[in-house]
Formats: structure tokens, C-alpha cells, sequence
């Protein structure tokens, strides 16, 4: 073959992953999502060096690099840190719009993100005021809870 | 000692939306052979490789090293992938530099590509690498973990839209001087302003691209350096931080540094500039490639390089003081928000900054370029890098 001049189209092939995972979250994490399930309450743990309730709790801080023991319950009230608002739908993600924030449910050291609910954001300028860092906000329990991270949301107080 | 180490090769390929002509194989291979071609080698001059690819799933092809791997060559030298998301470029590059300055090599080939556009929505993907059982499903992604340190950002510093704005507008002022860069046509503050909300409060050309290409540098030792080569990059300093996953650690009562700010970048530049011997940053510095995926990131990057004070980056950028003409002269290439293939993103930030202080940057080229910083960021704003390059060792 000699100097080819056709131009082709480029071929495109397809592929899909979709692949079941089964994860093991592990000691401290069955604890926090059963309480959460069972009685509707978020507790941390304890740091003993440094004191931080850490949230999501961890089975070792990782400033310190000890293991946690204690369970401390936390909230339900709390303040934001810092939220979005998602205005762009994207594949395999919630249809928009939804806010998402950081709260230091009351008692803990760190900040828990969540969906916050019941607020109206169609217009962006509005919602963004009504969820202002330093607000005040509770987390609200579901019913149907299976012991995830969506058991509670957010709600302005 | 560490060996001393400069950079005597870039190859980039141009960042477009899609390369249907070439497979990411070839499409790694096309910058290699350009950086070797720069450094007036070939493949068989290399010691060892270092390849840089972020997470597999944005090219859908799992243990990916392998395919790419074999096509940098079949030969009886070491090849190491490295792997920290949106770092990915600038940890190869420290690994790199780790072979060389350790004496263990001679001459590295490092080299990163990414064909983000092959994947159906990044978006999606950047989800599944947040953590599993707490955060991934409130549906986290990496505009949104920005979109957060923005909001403190205006709640502590009073940035405005308009300062946030400002950054966008320059770099792609800047990238029209880069034939390299995939977004190329000029932006006014009010395109910024009036474009759409993505994520509160960051709006679509507050945004980087998802682009395809390519970024290969050679690293060589000083003996190498010093029989072949008249110009070089010299590596002068190196610094890199590794912090938590959990973004919320940095927003807390007992939070030690603010999601607001990048004090971790500035704990990596205190090293690199305590090697390179740089103690007055704005001062020392002639030329900065930072890499800032939105607006927000460059305001809390240029803080913590030292070229302005916390909570005056967004003023500084609004006055001009990074234009080419201004006093540090940012992302001379458009930087990351013209252009993010995500793999090679941070190794093109080192490899920019290594053609202006080898004076080889074209139009972009910043007059009389000696000094440069390039920076790296990855994870969930969790693991930064910072290089410092010279015209001299």
C-alpha cells in the first residue's frame, strides 16, 4: 500500500461499566448508621489526644493517629459552614435543583455534608441568602430509614 | 545530596474536547516523542518512565498502565503509574524527580494523558471517588467541593462574583497567546457573570473544560545536563502536603486550616522555597502556573504562594496584578480553566513553567522569565504540590 488519502470517519466502539459492589463500612460506621437507623440520632467519636468530636466519625483521628473510643451524641440542631446549590443536571446524579451544605451539627468539632431541604431554589440569588453561612438549621429523620447517609437531611430552623 | 535535576524536554499535544484520531496509547506517545525531540533524545536514552493517569474510570479502562505502558516502549527499565486524582501530573513529576536527584537514574520520561471526554459526564465519575459510605451519595463532586470553599470565601474575604469573574476573563486573555490551550475565545466579565449557574455560587465559565491530550517533560541529572544541554529547567525546590478527604474537618470548630483558604499549599511552598532559598516570593518569582480548575482556586492559590495577602487575592486579581503585564504574570498558558485534561493537567502546569524559565514559552513567554512556580491539586482540595523551577541550579 502507498500513501493512502481517504479520510474515514472515526470509529467509535461503546463500553459500560457497571459493576456491583458490596462494601464493608466497617465497626464504627455500623454503629453510627444503626443508631441513626434505629433511633434517629447522629452521635461522633471522641478524639482522646485531642479532644475533636470527629464527624463522620472515624475509628482513628488522623491528626493524632490514635484510636477513638467514645461515642458522643451530636445536634439535631446545627450551623452551615458553607452550601451549593446545583443548577446542572449531570448523568448519574440527582435531578437538579438540590442544595447541599456543611453543618457543625452542635457538639461536634467538624462539619457534616448533607441535602437540605424544603426551601424553595428556583431563584439562585433568593436561596443562596436564606442559606447563608452561620444559619441555623436541624437535621431532620426520616421515616423509611435503611441506615445511609440520607436517613437525615437538613431544613432551615 | 540529591543530584541536581532539571527539566531539559516538554512535549505537549494540543488540548481539544475530543482526539477521535488517536487512541490515549498513541496519544501518550505523541507528547513523549515530542518532549524527547526537545530534549534531542530518543527512547532509548530512557532510564526509567513514570506515567500519570488519574482515576481509571474517566477513560473506562481499568489498570489502564498496562496498555499505555506497553506502548511507551518494550525495554529493561522500570515504569511506575502514579495516581492522586487532579495531582496525578505533579506526583509523577515528584516521582520523577525522585529517581533522578536519588542517583538512580539518569534520564526519566514522565508523562500524562487523559481523554476526559470519552467518559459520558466527569461529574459522575469525580463522585465515585468521594468517600464511599458517608458523602458520595449527597452527590459531592469536584464543582461542588470548589463551589463550597468559594461560598466561605465570600463569607470570610467578601470576594464578589465580579473578582472570581476577573480570574476567568484573564486566563483566557492569556490563552489565546497558547496554540496549545482548548478554550481560546476571549470572555468580557459580563459573559462570566450573565453565564449560568453550574453550582452556586460558580457559574459555567467560572469552570474548567474536560479536555483530551497530553504532557510529557525529561528529567535529567547534572553531568547529562551539563554535556548536552544549553538551556534547562533546573528543579530548585519541591514541596508537597497531603490532608484530609473530609472537607468538613476544614470548616469545624476544630478545624487547624479553612477550606476557604490553601494553607496546605502554602506548607508545600514554604519547602520549596526554603530549598530554592526564595524568601520573598512575590519578589523572586517571575512567572506562576497554578493549577486552578475554577475561579475560586486561583484567589486561595495566589494567597498561599505568598503573591498576595488572605483574603486579597480576588482585589489583586481584579487590579491586574497577574496579568502579563502585571507584576506575577499567572498562568501565562490560559492555565487550567482553558484547558483540564485531567491526568496530564499538573505535569502541563510544571511543563509551562519550565518553558518560560528555558525561554522556549513563544507568544506566551513572559520577558526574562529566571524563576517559576508550578502548582498541583488533587482530591478533595486534599493533596497539594508546588515546584520551584530556575534558568540556573
Amino acid at each position: 500500500m502507498g500513501q493512502d488519502e481517504r479520510v474515514e470517519a472515526p470509529l467509535i466502539h461503546s463500553g459500560e461499566w457497571n459493576i456491583h459492589y458490596d462494601y464493608a463500612v466497617g465497626e464504627t460506621a455500623t454503629r453510627f448508621f444503626s443508631r441513626l437507623r434505629d433511633e434517629g440520632k447522629i452521635a461522633g467519636k471522641r478524639c482522646p489526644e485531642c479532644k475533636a468530636v470527629l464527624l463522620p466519625p472515624r475509628a482513628y483521628c488522623e491528626r493524632c493517629f490514635v484510636k477513638t473510643e467514645e461515642w458522643v451524641d451530636v445536634g439535631p440542631e446545627g450551623t452551615i459552614e458553607a452550601f451549593t446549590i446545583v443548577y446542572e443536571p449531570f448523568d448519574g446524579l440527582p435531578q437538579p435543583p438540590y442544595a447541599v451544605a456543611y453543618v457543625t451539627l452542635d457538639g461536634a468539632s467538624t462539619a457534616m455534608a448533607n441535602f437540605v431541604r424544603g426551601l424553595d431554589l428556583s431563584v439562585p440569588e433568593v436561596a443562596a441568602r436564606e442559606l447563608a453561612v452561620g444559619k441555623r438549621v436541624e437535621a431532620v429523620f426520616i421515616d423509611a430509614r435503611k441506615g445511609t447517609i440520607t436517613d437525615f437531611h437538613y431544613r432551615l430552623k | 545530596m540529591p543530584v541536581k535535576t532539571a527539566i531539559v524536554g516538554v512535549g505537549q499535544t494540543d488540548y481539544r474536547f475530543k482526539r477521535t484520531d488517536v487512541t490515549i496509547q498513541e496519544l501518550a506517545v505523541e507528547a513523549s516523542l515530542k518532549a524527547l525531540e526537545h530534549a534531542g533524545m530518543t527512547m532509548g536514552d530512557i532510564d526509567a518512565i513514570v506515567l500519570g493517569i488519574a482515576p481509571d474510570a474517566l477513560l473506562g479502562i481499568n489498570a489502564v498502565d498496562r496498555w499505555i505502558g506497553e506502548a511507551l516502549g518494550v525495554a529493561p527499565r522500570p515504569l511506575l503509574r502514579v495516581n492522586t486524582g487532579g495531582t496525578t501530573g505533579a506526583a509523577a513529576a515528584q516521582a520523577g524527580y525522585a529517581h533522578v536527584a536519588s542517583g538512580m537514574a539518569r534520564r526519566v520520561l514522565v508523562v500524562a494523558a487523559d481523554k476526559v471526554s470519552e467518559s459520558p459526564d466527569a461529574q459522575w465519575v469525580l463522585n465515585t471517588a468521594m468517600d464511599p459510605i458517608y458523602e458520595r451519595s449527597v452527590a459531592l463532586n469536584a464543582i461542588n467541593m470548589c463551589s463550597f470553599q468559594a461560598v466561605r470565601q465570600m463569607d470570610q474575604y467578601k470576594v464578589t462574583e465580579r473578582q472570581l469573574a476577573s480570574v476567568a476573563v484573564r486566563s483566557r486573555k492569556h490563552a489565546q497567546l497558547n496554540p496549545h490551550a482548548h478554550l481560546r475565545a476571549p470572555i468580557t466579565l459580563d459573559d462570566v457573570l450573565s453565564s449560568r449557574y453550574v453550582c452556586w455560587p460558580l457559574k459555567l465559565l467560572d469552570c474548567c473544560p474536560r479536555s483530551s491530550g497530553a504532557c510529557a517533560v525529561i528529567m535529567a541529572a547534572e553531568p547529562v545536563v551539563r554535556a548536552n544541554h544549553s538551556r534547562a529547567a533546573w528543579i530548585r525546590g519541591m514541596g508537597a502536603t497531603s490532608n484530609t478527604i473530609y472537607m468538613g474537618d476544614k470548616m469545624g470548630p476544630g478545624r487547624d486550616v479553612d477550606h476557604a483558604d490553601w494553607d496546605e499549599l502554602a506548607m508545600a511552598a514554604a519547602r520549596a522555597y526554603k530549598q530554592a532559598g526564595i524568601t520573598d516570593p512575590a519578589r523572586q518569582i517571575d512567572v506562576a502556573e497554578i493549577y486552578a480548575p475554577f475561579t475560586c482556586t486561583e484567589i486561595a492559590a495566589v494567597e498561599a504562594l505568598g503573591f498576595a495577602k488572605k483574603g486579597s487575592g480576588g482585589l489583586m486579581s481584579e487590579q491586574g496584578m497577574f496579568d502579563m503585564n502585571g507584576a506575577i504574570p499567572v498562568n501565562p498558558s490560559g492555565g487550567v480553566l482553558s484547558a483540564n485534561p485531567i491526568s496530564a493537567t499538573a505535569l502541563a502546569r510544571i511543563a509551562e513553567a519550565a518553558l518560560q524559565v528555558m525561554g522556549d514559552a513563544g507568544p506566551r513567554q513572559v520577558p526574562g522569565a529566571h524563576q517559576a512556580v508550578a502548582t498541583g491539586i488533587g482530591g478533595t482540595l486534599q493533596f497539594h504540590t508546588c515546584m520551584v523551577l530556575a534558568s540556573d541550579a
